[in-house]
């Protein structure tokens, strides 16, 4: 599966993107970034406050509750703040 | 009614009023013209500031701006919009993003650069870094913006014409 990282996700994972196996148990996008929450130091302080961290599939924003399955790329960035 | 168009992510500068312009060449059913630009402040909280870094999502940041473009043309009777936001660094008293809407009147172009302006704060992928003598951070982003964005999402019908 393809993910990619933005902003402050980005900077404390320390990588823009990468390409990782996903246990078969790991359905959703909340359940997924639980997972990620699990691959080391860097990752649990990405994702120690998941109800800040958005996500997009494809392009596209969805929630926690999205099924992963068939997704392409997927996303994950703090709170918007262009304009 | 066809309303064209333009959504363009660019790091080099854009010209507002050229914009503008190419929204009304060569017709004369438009009425109203509404620009938006928001501008790089010299300052955050009292603390001056260096220079804003934008970072986007390349791909999601066009798609999302085009699906609320095309919200913002069924919600409103639009003759033509242009959103240009830029990206990379951007340094105090620059333009940071610009819509511009085209209508027969006044309301529902002032409405509909309004929707896009909430909208592009809230829902397309930028994230702006900024660069202070102490340092560079992250800007937050601010519950302020979320409740601008909300309040079109009670479905409201095009006002009546002038």
């Amino acid at each position: 599966m393809k993910l990619r990282y933005f902003a402050w996700v980005r900077e404390r994972i320390g990588k823009p993107e990468e390409d990782i196996d996903i246990p078969a148990n790991v359905t959703t996008v909340g359940q997924l970034m639980a997972f990620l929450a699990t691959r080391g130091e860097e990752y649990a302080h990405a994702f120690d406050n998941p109800k800040v961290i958005r996500a997009a599939i494809d392009k596209a924003h969805v929630n926690g509750q999205a099924s992963i399955k068939n997704a392409g790329e997927i996303a994950f960035f703090p709170p918007m703040t262009g304009g | 009614m066809s309303a064209k168009s333009t959504v363009r992510l660019q790091r080099e500068p854009f010209d507002v009023a050229a914009e503008a312009a190419k929204l009304t060449r060569g017709r004369t059913d438009v009425g109203a013209v509404v620009t938006f630009t928001g501008i790089c402040r010299g300052d955050e909280a009292g603390e001056p500031i260096a220079a804003l870094t934008l970072e986007h999502y390349p791909g999601m940041a066009e798609a999302e701006i085009e699906r609320h473009v095309a919200e913002a043309n069924e919600r409103w009777p639009l003759m033509g919009v242009a959103v240009i936001h830029r990206y990379g660094r951007i340094a105090p008293g620059e333009d940071i993003v610009m819509v511009a809407t085209a209508s027969s009147h006044r309301q529902a172009a002032f409405a509909a650069a309004e929707f896009l302006m909430d909208y592009l704060k809230t829902r397309a992928p930028f994230w702006k870094q900024v660069e202070k003598s102490g340092g560079i951070s992250w800007v937050d982003a601010r519950q302020a913006d979320d409740t601008a964005a909300d309040r079109w999402r009670t479905p409201r019908k095009p006002q009546a014409a002038e």
